[in-house]
């Protein structure tokens, strides 16, 4: 080839990247449909827990679609965009989809990663499109006055620390028997990781327990000298919050230095089949808390074995990785969103909605015991309320579950957390995020 | 006698070039600043930005590695500094102005520059990547765990307080891109007038062979330190830009090592000692990985597997693309295309 061909053929293909790169695209007409951008993370590090999870999403609107005939008549226009777990690639697929798709409106993103959430917070203000994060959005963005589009639901770290607690209560006898207690933090050394040093300080003092913090950096693939300061400050439960590699090697760790695996409760990050099984022996007997039960006895998932798995439909390629936790985090994913739609169109009519009417819908969410029992989600969720001023949902609950060898079983039922214990601290919080960002914060006029 | 011949001409030749130059300058300007009419949000927040800013990094690391031929590996630090710098400037001095606030920050990261470059006055090659590699872990550790560079804030996240110069407001994607075009043209035009001055011709004296260069009088050592300097204070204020003219926010990992692995493969794409080759590498790694996902919208690729495959399958393209150009353009996309003018001149000559 000579040199000039080839200068012209990079030119040229820099053309056709050009036109690529534009909105020209060949795909179907989405008008009149619903669309639910889906930003994947099927590469990269953290793409096992993506796999399972996008999973459950998929199949669940599936299920809609195709069993239903999508939301009150409305289809949803699934469409994937890739991020590899990285703010770039996922401000790339937010602008791409921020207005839509061949017709099909956008009316609610969800990121699947906590720093992406935090870095949409102001281009969602300005393009006023609800950014949406169960169980790993932001806990100051519970107040809906400073944070219009942001929508933490389901779970925080903090009510998770309160949890957490209750349950250790629970084991020792009530709350007047933590006093003395040794309550060690062992955390992914991170902003994820940090969160919940604030909630165990201030329960601490509330119930006379000590509380021990001990940062592990990222990765975690090294633990020997946090677990003997755990064994020689004697500790008597260990809260581990982990991420990915550092979940398992806690649990092995622990069994060198001999702290028992049933007084070690993982975090909801640190409590899949993918956390627990690495760790072999180790880890029978290690609890978890969980928002996201594992398990197929549910009346939803037997519905999406009998019209998805058993017809090929189900984007899960490894059957065994149905009903895990993040299996079934998809699907409760794809129920809010679902339930969203439909509270939107009791009030704008059976048609795809906007941003805006997404973001009314969203905070009008009520999804309570009698409409968990329809879905067929009864001991799946928990009732999940939202308004303006907590877009969190007002009954923040989990469960602890415990790992057996082979698989988790339940140990609790839902553990509710208080929200006014923390809502005073969350209010200031977002006050003073306000005022830092020259926010003049809404007036809750349900 | 060719060579008179052919250098006979020069002298109007290079007039007019230089005339020819100007109003390619001139026209560049006005096309850059047009670019906001023509270009929708998308394009601008998640195509043009991120380029720009990426090709403004990569000519900080030319600055150095190009032009004066010290490795860095730490590229990726020295724009935590300057963002995290602009963040607390901005949060702790309210009263100075967004092109001050980003002045001082890329002059703290030219600080920080000096002090790691350092030991390239006794190192070199691999060992001073080692060096530089030292800095890329010691400031994500610093930035994440004191809390207090980032105001104290949960997720240890920053974001700017206020965007704004003379009241205007810069919080839009056009605004994002008039701070990002401005900063970047203004950088462009200290950068060529670095690399064409003294400073410039001592520092490709060194690269060629700094024992040379010591013995003809220049004085290497301050040289080298000012080198990394230069390109720590190109580096600061692109991550300043990074983190609030394009991301909108940053945390300490943003700035982690695969960035700048990324910096160094746009130097090494684009083109070693080059200004505008570093926006060619940038675009190339900004973009391709977006076009190949793009591609398989507009393509029916499902026979080739799963998304999942699909998704991986897009890094093995990515990777053999990278693999081909080096092998068959080992001086770059900038070379690729200096040579395919002079082609195409020669050509238009010989049909004359």
């Amino acid at each position: 080839m000579s040199l000039l061909t080839k200068t012209m053929s990079l030119a040229a293909a820099a053309a056709m990247a050009v036109t690529l790169l534009g909105s020209a695209s060949f795909a179907e007409d989405g008008t009149g449909q619903q669309l639910y951008p889906l930003f994947t993370y099927r590469t990269g590090p953290y793409a096992p827990s993506f796999i399972p999870f996008g999973a459950g999403n998929i199949d669940y609107l599936r299920y809609i679609n195709e069993v239903e005939g999508g939301v009150d008549g409305v289809k949803i226009l699934v469409q994937e965009c890739e991020t590899a777990y990285t703010i770039e690639r996922g401000i790339e697929c937010y602008e791409r989809y921020k207005n839509g798709y061949n017709g099909a409106l956008t009316a609610a993103i969800y990121p699947h990663s906590s720093g992406l959430d935090v870095a949409l917070t102001d281009k969602a203000r300005i393009d006023k499109i609800p950014i949406v994060s169960p169980g790993g959005g932001q806990n100051i963005a519970t107040d809906g006055r400073v944070f219009p589009y942001q929508y933490p639901l389901v779970f925080d770290y903090w009510s998770e620390a309160q949890i957490i607690v209750d349950y250790i209560a629970q084991q020792a006898g009530g709350y007047d028997k933590l006093k003395g207690l040794k309550i060690a933090t062992l955390y992914h050394d991170s902003g994820y990781g940090r969160d919940t040093i604030e909630p165990l300080g201030i329960l601490a003092k509330k119930y006379g327990f000590e509380d021990i913090q001990i940062p592990v950096p990222h990765p975690g693939e090294q633990q020997q000298t946090q677990w003997q300061q755990i064994r020689r400050a004697n500790a008597d439960w260990v809260f581990l919050r982990g991420w990915g590699v550092m979940t398992p090697v806690a649990i092995k760790t622990a069994a060198r230095v001999g702290f028992p695996a049933d007084r070690i409760i993982g975090d909801i990050w640190s409590g899949s089949e993918d956390d627990a099984r690495p760790a072999g022996a180790a880890a029978k007997g290690y609890l978890a808390v969980s928002v996201f039960p594992p398990g197929t006895d549910y009346g939803i998932l037997n519905t999406l074995k009998s019209d998805i798995l058993d017809k090929g439909k189900s984007d899960l390629k490894d059957s065994s990785k149905f009903g895990t936790v993040y299996y079934n985090y998809g699907v409760i994913e794809a129920i809010t969103f679902v339930e969203a739609l439909r509270t939107g169109h009791k009030k704008f009519g059976n048609r795809p909605l906007t941003a805006a009417e997404g973001q009314w819908a969203l905070e009008h969410l009520d999804i309570d015991q009698k409409r968990i029992a329809e879905l067929g989600a009864e001991g799946l969720i928990s009732p999940l309320k939202t308004s303006i001023d907590n877009h969190k949902g007002e009954t923040i609950a989990a469960k602890i579950i415990q790992w057996n060898g082979q698989s988790w079983d339940t140990r609790t039922d839902w553990i509710k957390a208080d929200a006014s214990l923390f809502a005073d601290v969350i209010k200031a919080k977002a006050a003073a995020y306000a005022k830092e960002k020259g926010i003049e914060p809404r007036v809750a006029t349900n | 006698m060719t060579t008179l011949q052919e250098s006979a001409p020069t002298k109007p030749l290079r007039r007019l070039a230089f005339g020819v130059g100007t109003i390619a300058i001139v026209a560049g300007l006005i096309a850059a600043f047009a670019v906001p009419a023509l270009a929708d949000d998308y394009w601008l927040s998640s195509i043009i930005i991120p380029t720009v800013i990426m090709g403004l990094a990569g000519i900080g690391l030319n600055l150095l590695m190009g032009y004066t031929g010290l490795v860095s590996i730490g590229s990726a630090a020295f724009m935590s500094i300057g963002a995290f710098s602009t963040y607390n400037l901005l949060l702790r001095a309210p009263f100075l102005p967004l092109p001050v606030v980003l002045i001082l920050a890329g002059l703290i990261a030219a600080i920080a520059g000096v002090i790691f470059g350092l030991p390239s006055l006794r190192i070199k090659g691999f060992y001073l990547g080692a060096s530089t590699l030292g800095a890329q872990f010691l400031f994500e550790w610093l930035f994440t765990n004191f809390s207090w560079f980032s105001n104290d804030s949960q997720s240890l996240t920053i974001s700017a307080p206020r965007l704004q110069i003379l009241d205007y407001d810069l919080q839009s994607a056009t605004g994002r891109y008039y701070l990002v075009i401005a900063t970047t043209v203004l950088l462009i035009a200290l950068a060529f007038a670095i690399v064409k001055s003294r400073v410039g011709r001592e520092w490709m004296a060194i690269r060629d062979m700094d024992v040379a260069a010591s013995v003809i009088g220049i004085r290497v050592a301050r040289r080298k330190l000012l080198s990394f300097g230069i390109s720590s204070f190109f580096l600061g204020i692109a991550g300043a830009l990074w983190a609030f003219g394009y991301l909108g926010t940053a945390d300490a990992h943003a700035f982690n090592l695969d960035k700048s692995f990324q910096i160094l493969f746009i130097v090494i794409i684009g083109g070693v000692a080059t200004i505008f080759g570093n926006f060619l590498g940038a675009a190339f790694i900004v973009l391709t990985p977006i076009l190949l996902d793009r591609l398989s919208l507009v393509i029916d690729l499902s026979f080739l597997g799963d998304q999942g495959a699909l998704a991986n399958l897009q890094h093995i393209i990515f990777g053999t693309i990278i693999i081909v150009l080096l092998i068959k353009e080992p001086d770059g996309l900038s070379s690729l295309g200096r040579r395919g003018v002079e082609a195409l001149r020669s050509r238009a000559r010989s049909s004359n």
